[in-house]
């Protein structure tokens, strides 16, 4: 049992964390806050650099890796808040013609909503009767529908490594913080009420990564459940507590903050139901 | 990112499962919490047997994972848990491994090894319980002896201790001497002239601790682990064994709790509250992820070169305290009405001991200031900084 990054799986991190950050850094997170949209360049770009394929076999042109791949690859995209209906084209690959290069923009439903509807070229799965809905997230445009949609094991997994992700930039973020703000003569992050709220954030994060590593690793559907429960909670109150750390600057359009927020709201819907996932473990017991 | 085991330490797991299931069902029953002799008698017979099979030295002798296999199978067999045997055997025993002499591990572990000897901590004092530094026993040397007064507090099993890991002050605090720095770790022989232990009545109606007091004890310099007034180094290697590993196996024990809590309520009925029954799915996701994180904070100490557990068992101890304080809340929710106030029920004086989790080895406080000031480098706490 070696139950860490192996040096591939680490290599793979960093490289994927360079990609982004040259290609998503701030400004362009900004930028796409005043032009929603899916930047086609970029997608191509990912799926050049093998994200969509990740786990397709190599003789069908994909990267032949595992899940437990896919998981520290979407945990970067989730640490970049990337936009875009990453998941159902990462799982359209190969089935899709397109989607693993990056080609084509593939989105589905998840359980009763469906993101990106209109920027996709290939919808996989039962929309009829999709009503636009005025999203919460301004990075994640969202339709409606009449009937829940399921939600794969895999897309579970993937939107709760996105959650981890996430969580572990709104950390960043709020020490970063503490560390620069000085109040009442001394940096903030001095301040036991403070320092808690991030020891608290940081638990959290490890938690939920030895739980949602473990669950790409083993392939068990509890685990899944379990997971995603944790790394929905480790996103939702990390950026949460990173507002609050961030004081009145943390409720302004400009921070960052609140785009995490939204969109830890929003994956923890798209990858299922909190209370599917709660009967799922209870009835393990 | 690798969860299996290879075939050297599955086959380690067979050889042990075999012997529990062996050895167990001719265990006599564990004598009652106040009959502490026969606690002792039981505990350290039961370290006698696993170190004749072989197992003796799984604490520290052994490898990380090998230790973790351990302690699930033991757990999940209903084995005994160390008790008596636990400062011997995760907090003395590894800080002499790692910081003694040839000597003193040569005169200290395989005694405790081998159940013969059992040991207390003498670390806490009235005013220096999370702020330990502030410790007040003073060391005064005379010769090759040293001259020890002062008090314990919180002494677990100081009633039947064969020896004490005693921190005491051997330089006072003044500018050129911080608090941190004067202490001196000490191996206190418990039958020498001067101790005085009075037991303590714990909140659950058990006496699991004492107050010990000291006046003019005499111990021998050739006793002190480390060099004089290092003893605060060597008592982090020491915190660091208990805030890392020594809460592993009982994951394994509170998983086992859950599923016991489940079938109890399914048979009384009570499975059918929605409220409830997601509760327990919470605790089994919250302690599912945390036998994943040892095992993430095991293999991360394999790859050390030191293989002295980091600071990330303080980010374990602070989930897992409070995760078991809500698991036997749950469990008072699942007996129910009068049982869930039966001081007789095993639920209720577990439900009871639990509170020390979040105090002992650390407040979870002060586990908060570790992890934020030592992982995230978040400037230290001055004054006025609380």
């Amino acid at each position: 049992m070696d139950f860490q990054l192996s040096v591939e799986q680490k290599a793979l991190r960093a490289g994927i964390r360079e990609v982004l950050a040259g290609r998503f850094g701030r400004d362009a997170l900004r930028g796409a806050v005043d032009r929603p949209g899916v930047d086609r360049g970029l997608w191509r770009e990912l799926g050049g650099a093998g994200l969509f394929s990740l786990c397709l076999a190599e003789a069908r042109g994909g990267v032949g890796l595992g899940l437990a791949e896919a998981v520290v690859v979407f945990e970067e995209c989730g640490r970049a808040l990337l936009p875009g209906p990453l998941v159902a084209t990462f799982l359209a690959a190969g089935e899709v013609p397109g989607a693993g290069s990056g080609d084509t923009v593939v989105t589905s439903p998840y359980g009763g909503l469906v993101p990106w509807l209109d920027a996709a070229d290939v919808v996989r799965g039962d929309v009829a009767g999709a009503e636009p809905l005025a999203s919460v997230d301004p990075l994640t445009p969202l339709h409606k529908l009449p009937a829940a949609a399921p939600v794969p094991r895999e897309a579970a997994l993937l939107y709760a490594a996105e959650q981890l992700g996430s969580a572990g930039r709104t950390l960043d973020m709020a020490v970063q913080h503490a560390r620069e703000r000085e109040q009442f003569g001394q940096p903030v992050g001095a301040f036991q009420a403070v320092k808690h709220l991030c020891a608290d954030m940081l638990a959290r994060v490890e938690v939920a990564r030895a739980a949602v590593y473990a669950a790409a690793v083993t392939g068990d559907p509890v685990e899944a459940a379990a997971a995603k429960l944790l790394a929905d909670e480790a996103a939702v109150q990390g950026a949460r507590d990173c507002l609050q750390v961030h004081g009145g600057m943390g409720f302004t359009w400009e921070a960052d903050v609140h785009l995490h927020l939204k969109r830890a709201w929003l994956r923890a819907e798209l990858g299922g139901s909190a209370r599917d996932a709660e009967e799922l473990l209870a009835a393990s017991l | 990112m690798d969860l299996t085991y290879t075939e050297e330490e599955e086959a380690f797991r067979a050889r042990l499962r075999e012997w529990l299931g062996r050895v167990l069902p001719a265990l006599p029953p564990k004598p009652s919490p106040a009959d502490w002799p026969g606690r002792r008698a039981y505990d350290t017979g039961w370290q006698r047997r696993l170190y004749d099979a072989g197992y003796g030295d799984v604490h520290w002798g052994a490898s990380p994972t090998t230790r973790l296999i351990f302690l699930e199978e033991t757990e999940r067999a209903g084995a005994p848990y160390v008790g008596a045997n636990f400062v011997g055997l995760l907090h003395a025993g590894p800080t002499i491994a790692t910081e003694g002499s040839p000597e003193q591990r040569e005169r200290w572990l395989e005694p405790v090894l081998r159940g013969d000897e059992v040991w207390c901590q003498g670390f806490s004092e009235p005013d220096a319980g999370s702020d330990l530094a502030a410790l007040r026993t003073r060391a005064r040397r005379e010769g090759d002896t040293y001259v020890v007064s002062g008090s314990k507090i919180w002494t677990s099993h100081a009633e039947v201790a064969d020896w004490c890991e005693l921190l005491v002050r051997t330089t006072p605090v003044s500018e050129a001497t911080p608090k941190h720095r004067g202490i001196t770790w000490l191996a206190l022989p418990m039958d020498a002239p001067g101790i005085t232990v009075r037991p303590l009545r714990t909140l659950a109606g058990s006496t699991e601790f004492a107050e010990m007091f000291l006046d003019d004890v005499r111990i021998p310099v050739a006793n002190r682990v480390g060099a004089e007034d290092d003893g605060w180094r060597v008592t982090m290697v020491t915190l660091s064994f208990e805030r890392g590993t020594a809460f592993v196996g009982e994951v394994v024990a509170c998983r086992r709790v859950l599923g016991e809590l489940a079938a109890h309520a399914r048979k009384s009925g009570r499975w059918d509250d929605a409220v409830l029954r997601r509760e327990l799915a919470l605790l089994a996701a919250e302690f599912s992820a945390l036998w994943r994180l040892t095992q993430w904070n095991v293999s991360e100490a394999q790859h050390s070169a030191s293989g002295v557990p980091g600071v990330g068992g303080s980010v374990f101890k602070l989930r897992y305290s409070h995760a078991r304080q809500r698991l036997y809340d749950v469990a008072a929710r699942v007996a129910g009405g009068a049982s869930a106030l039966d001081a007789g029920q095993e639920w209720t004086l577990d439900r009871l001991s639990s509170l020390s989790y979040t105090i002992a080895a650390g407040t979870s406080q002060i586990q908060r200031n570790i992890v934020a000031e030592r992982i995230l480098g978040l400037p230290k706490s001055g004054k006025g900084g609380r």
